[in-house]
């Protein structure tokens, strides 16, 4: 469903992705930490087409089509409301708005509201409506918990592991170990560009991967 | 991709666009202003006596017109760049050549808009008779706009994430601008002077096979320009 292959990259003298491979199937959840800098959106990015990569490659099932992106900025246009939004995006992927994803993300009651009069967690809420809007079959997440408090980011997380039980493959990238570690079922970390860790998250809870992440990343 | 989907997302990206100047009005005021502005001083600063007013108006309609288009051109992807909405576009699955007409389109309509208010004013101002020319005056109007402002949403694409972007779009698209503006003021000097519609056809032709160029190379150019 998700492959990356080799994938290299440089910004001038820095390294952004240096040889990093990985596969994701339909359910899985990849959860990539790493420290700011470590080379963590620009993967996501390689991964969703947006930078073409030097070296290697990046394939998703469907292509662009397959693919919803949250992220710390929500790609939304404050000026208007939160429906006209979701419209647009909408219109761009060619599918009607789904009737119940309003609802389902509490955001019914604030439809008619431009986004620049809502708070930074309901904006977060739209953003991954936005993302939502055309179904994707696989999520790339970037810092997707900025800004969410703590019963919508518990909200968010719901929707995530429906999002997986669908069958719907994810890549998270976050430097906090705490809040990536109950969706993943995969768990790398990543250092200057390298994945230094690659594994299946099995039994281990937040406490016992921070304490590996600790540990590969020092 | 098709044609009917190239211009229905296209449109979708225009009327995104110009929903949201209609909700801010920042860019579209500030061009008003600028355009009275700009006409209320050159026809206080005007000796009538050196130069008359049917050579004059022309030049002062184009120079207006120019740099009220190019505050159009500058806001044209800013607004992308807010909440990083560009990369949805760059994301989603829709021709790169859409995002570009969608932003040609809906800034031919603000500039358009521009010039619906200072051609009367420079009628007014200048006491320039326009209404018997109107028909060949639009043309004219219509077609250096188009060629002008195709250039400059490429430029603004290719601008938009540079440091100095503000700056850099003027002193790039302002020598592509010369060929364009210079015929439409030629062409704009004898229509007002009341000669000939024979004598500005060459200038037309010029200002559409420099249109046909300019919009089949910027549509070209586009996706290299956004892509990082």
């Amino acid at each position: 469903m998700l492959l990356a292959e080799r994938l290299r990259h440089r910004f001038g003298a820095v390294t952004a992705l240096d040889d990093v491979s990985f596969t994701v199937q339909p359910g899985q959840t990849l959860a990539v930490f790493g420290p700011n800098g470590a080379g963590k959106t620009t993967l996501l990015k390689v991964l969703a087409g947006l930078i073409h990569p030097q070296g290697g490659r990046a394939h998703i099932d469907g292509g662009r089509r397959a693919i919803g992106w949250i992220g710390h900025q929500p790609q939304l246009y404050a000026q208007l409301t939160v429906l006209e939004n979701l419209r647009f995006w909408a219109s761009l992927y060619d599918v009607p708005l789904p009737p119940d994803l309003l609802s389902r993300l509490g955001l019914a009651e604030h439809a008619g509201r431009s986004v620049r009069s809502l708070s930074r967690g309901l904006v977060q809420r739209v953003a991954i409506a936005r993302a939502l809007v055309h179904d994707p079959a696989v999520l790339l997440l970037d810092e997707p918990f900025t800004g969410l408090d703590r019963t919508a980011a518990e909200a968010f997380s719901r929707l995530l592991a429906q999002h997986a039980a669908a069958g719907r493959a994810s890549v998270l990238v976050t430097h906090n170990v705490e809040e990536g570690t109950g969706l993943a079922t995969e768990v790398a970390f990543m250092r200057a560009g390298r994945f230094v860790q690659l594994a299946p998250r099995g039994a281990r809870g937040p406490a016992q991967v921070a304490e590996d992440y600790r540990n590969a990343i020092a | 991709m098709r044609s009917p989907d190239l211009l229905r997302h296209a449109w979708a990206v225009a009327s995104k666009d110009l929903r949201v100047e209609f909700r801010s009005r920042t860019a579209i005021l500030a061009a008003a202003v600028f355009v009275v502005l700009v006409l209320v001083v050159f026809k206080f600063g005007h000796d009538e006596t050196a130069v008359s007013n049917s050579d004059l108006a022309p030049s002062i309609l184009w120079v207006t017109f120019t740099f009220a288009a190019i505050l159009a051109l500058n806001r044209a992807f800013q607004l992308e760049l807010e909440n990083q909405a560009l990369d949805g576009l760059l994301l989603a699955p829709i021709a790169r050549g859409s995002i570009y007409l969608g932003k040609l389109v809906a800034n031919l309509i603000f500039v358009a808009t521009i010039e619906l208010l200072g051609v009367p004013l420079v009628a007014l101002f200048f006491n320039v008779p326009v209404l018997p020319f109107l028909g060949p005056l639009a043309a004219i109007i219509a077609l250096a706009t188009v060629g002008f402002v195709a250039v400059g949403t490429l430029f603004s694409a290719m601008t938009t994430r540079t440091r100095y972007a503000e700056l850099l779009l003027p002193v790039l698209v302002l020598p592509f601008m010369i060929p364009p503006l210079s015929w439409a003021v030629l062409a704009t000097v004898r229509l007002l002077a009341a000669r000939p519609l024979s004598e500005i056809v060459g200038w037309l032709n010029m200002l559409a096979v420099y249109d046909v160029v300019f919009v089949a190379l910027a549509l070209m150019l586009f996706p290299a320009t956004v892509n990082e």
